[in-house]
């Protein structure tokens, strides 16, 4: 047993090995850069395109994909694929904005409710469940148009209902670890609060807060593609994806099938490729799973 | 030095005392078993000696001075599981590091291998966290060393070279101990008293 172990230790450190040796590490690190890769090529292609190239060619309208049009044209002659890509940067601006925003207020209830304790705990955990209790789509929509609706009212309204569930996971969090033996004995060897809270607490909180960060931003762009389709968030004269999708409804049953097929499947890779991402990030900040070959 | 306990009265539900009146002292120099049946408040008694419980009522000094809340504590609990007492996300040298630095030579007497400093506890075994446990916890600021149940869930070689270099650090550093076991004969082979709970 011992010596098979030998001999394939000195295999992998011997030069010019056969194969390469590709772990959870590589791995992660390769889907995490080639995904950025990609979400940077689109936000960046999307806020290049300038407005003007969205015109209304009506020897073009209704054009089925085509090597010119790869994602066809709409009803008025438009390129669906320079649409699909303006609203998909809009969404993952939307996303990335919400995203943050919703860490923030989660790190800042899901550390100090503990903190603090007794009626503030309560008081968090009683914030969570009343937003918990009330349907996303309809909070959503309430408080954008009463922050006035556009960009920045579904922005507000989808930060101020995704920081929830990354609450709770950080306060229990927080509370795991006060009580752990590890902090216990740390505090026998003299150490101060602010140490705790540096070296013990904040190397397992970040980790929760950058994942939680990643893994709610499928959520957002999702929720704010759907509000705008039933109407409530952007603008009509936006290239959002929800706006796309909505508009294509009245065409579908004539059989323009790109016009929401293209845009749905591309707001659905980004959303699959931005959790896939968050889940690669998860493994290799555990040191559990980070070394597994 | 003697740490000492005076009449300590600890319950963990209402009306259900664990230790009741009870008395408990320890000199400098001394290793003291103490021993009962589960459930006896063996390790209750060791946790308020080390100061991670307060009794209900009873005093737990030094030399006749009770602890400060702050600083290093002189009474140092180790724990029966090491996997559960050092960060999952710190790497070992670290954790071997966070109270003193422990000269080279303890080091390899207790047996830590060069190689397993740069490893993260979940790549490492029962046997070899509890070495890195012990070793943390033998600053020579520590003048008492509670070890409940330290070497149960251990083999019996590690357990011989761990408790070797205990006495031997224990008897250089004139540091007491406190067996907490359930074996009679490593009680009987570590101990010049015993202690009886139930008794």
């Amino acid at each position: 047993m011992s010596s098979e172990l030998k001999t394939e230790k000195d295999f992998k450190k011997a030069p010019g090995r056969l194969r390469p040796v590709r772990g959870t590490r590589e791995q992660a690190i390769l889907h995490i850069s080639l995904f950025l890769l990609i979400l940077a090529g689109i936000m960046i292609a999307g806020s290049r395109i300038p407005s003007g190239s969205i015109y209304v060619d009506l020897e073009q309208i209704s054009q089925p994909p085509s090597l010119k049009h790869l994602f066809g044209t709409d009803w008025v002659g438009r390129d669906m694929l320079t649409r699909t890509m303006k609203g998909l940067s809009l969404s993952i601006w939307v996303g990335i904005i919400c995203s943050l925003a919703s860490t923030l207020t989660a790190a800042l209830f899901g550390i100090l409710a503990p903190t603090l304790g007794g009626r503030a705990d309560a008081l968090v955990s009683w914030l969570v469940d009343l937003t918990l209790s009330v349907p996303h789509t309809i909070l959503i929509i309430l408080i954008s148009i009463a922050c006035g609706g556009g960009f920045r009212g579904i922005v507000a309204g989808v930060a101020a209902t995704h920081w929830t569930s990354l609450t709770r996971v950080i306060r229990a969090e927080v509370l795991r670890i006060n009580t752990s033996e590890y902090v216990r004995a740390s505090r026998q060897f003299g150490k101060s609060r602010r140490y705790i809270a540096r070296n013990h607490l904040l190397p397992h909180v970040i980790p929760q807060m950058v994942v939680g960060t990643v893994l709610v931003f499928p959520h957002a762009i999702l929720h704010e593609a759907s509000i705008t389709f039933l109407g409530f968030g952007l603008p009509p004269h936006e290239p959002a994806i929800g706006v796309i999708l909505s508009e294509s409804m009245k065409y579908l049953t004539s059989g323009q099938w790109w016009l929401a097929f293209f845009p749905g499947l591309c707001l659905i890779m980004v959303s699959v490729m931005v959790s896939a991402l968050g889940r690669s990030l998860e493994r290799i900040l555990n040191p559990a799973t980070a070394y597994k070959k | 030095m003697r740490l000492e306990a005076k009449d300590i009265c600890y319950a963990y539900q209402k009306g259900r005392p664990v230790l009741s009146h009870v008395n408990f002292g320890i000199e400098s120099g001394e290793a003291v078993g103490l021993t009962a049946p589960s459930g006896y408040g063996k390790s209750t008694l060791g946790k308020i000696l080390a100061g991670y419980l307060t009794p209900q009522s009873g005093t737990v000094s030094i030399d006749g001075k009770t602890r400060e809340d702050t600083g290093y504590n002189p009474v140092q609990l180790i724990f029966q599981h090491p996997e559960k007492a050092v960060n999952p996300r710190w790497k070992m040298k670290r954790i071997l590091n966070e109270a003193w630095n422990p000269p080279e030579e303890m080091i390899r007497s207790m047996g830590i291998e060069q190689d397993w400093m740069n490893r993260w506890p979940s790549e490492l075994s029962g046997g070899e966290l509890q070495r890195f446990c012990v070793l943390r916890a033998l600053s020579p600021r520590t003048r008492f060393l509670i070890a409940d149940e330290m070497t149960t869930m251990l083999d019996m070689i590690t357990q011989a070279q761990i408790w070797n270099e205990v006495r031997k650090h224990a008897e250089r550093e004139n540091m007491g101990i406190v067996v907490i076991s359930h074996e009679k004969h490593l009680l009987e082979r570590l101990c010049g008293r015993i202690v009886r709970l139930d008794g």
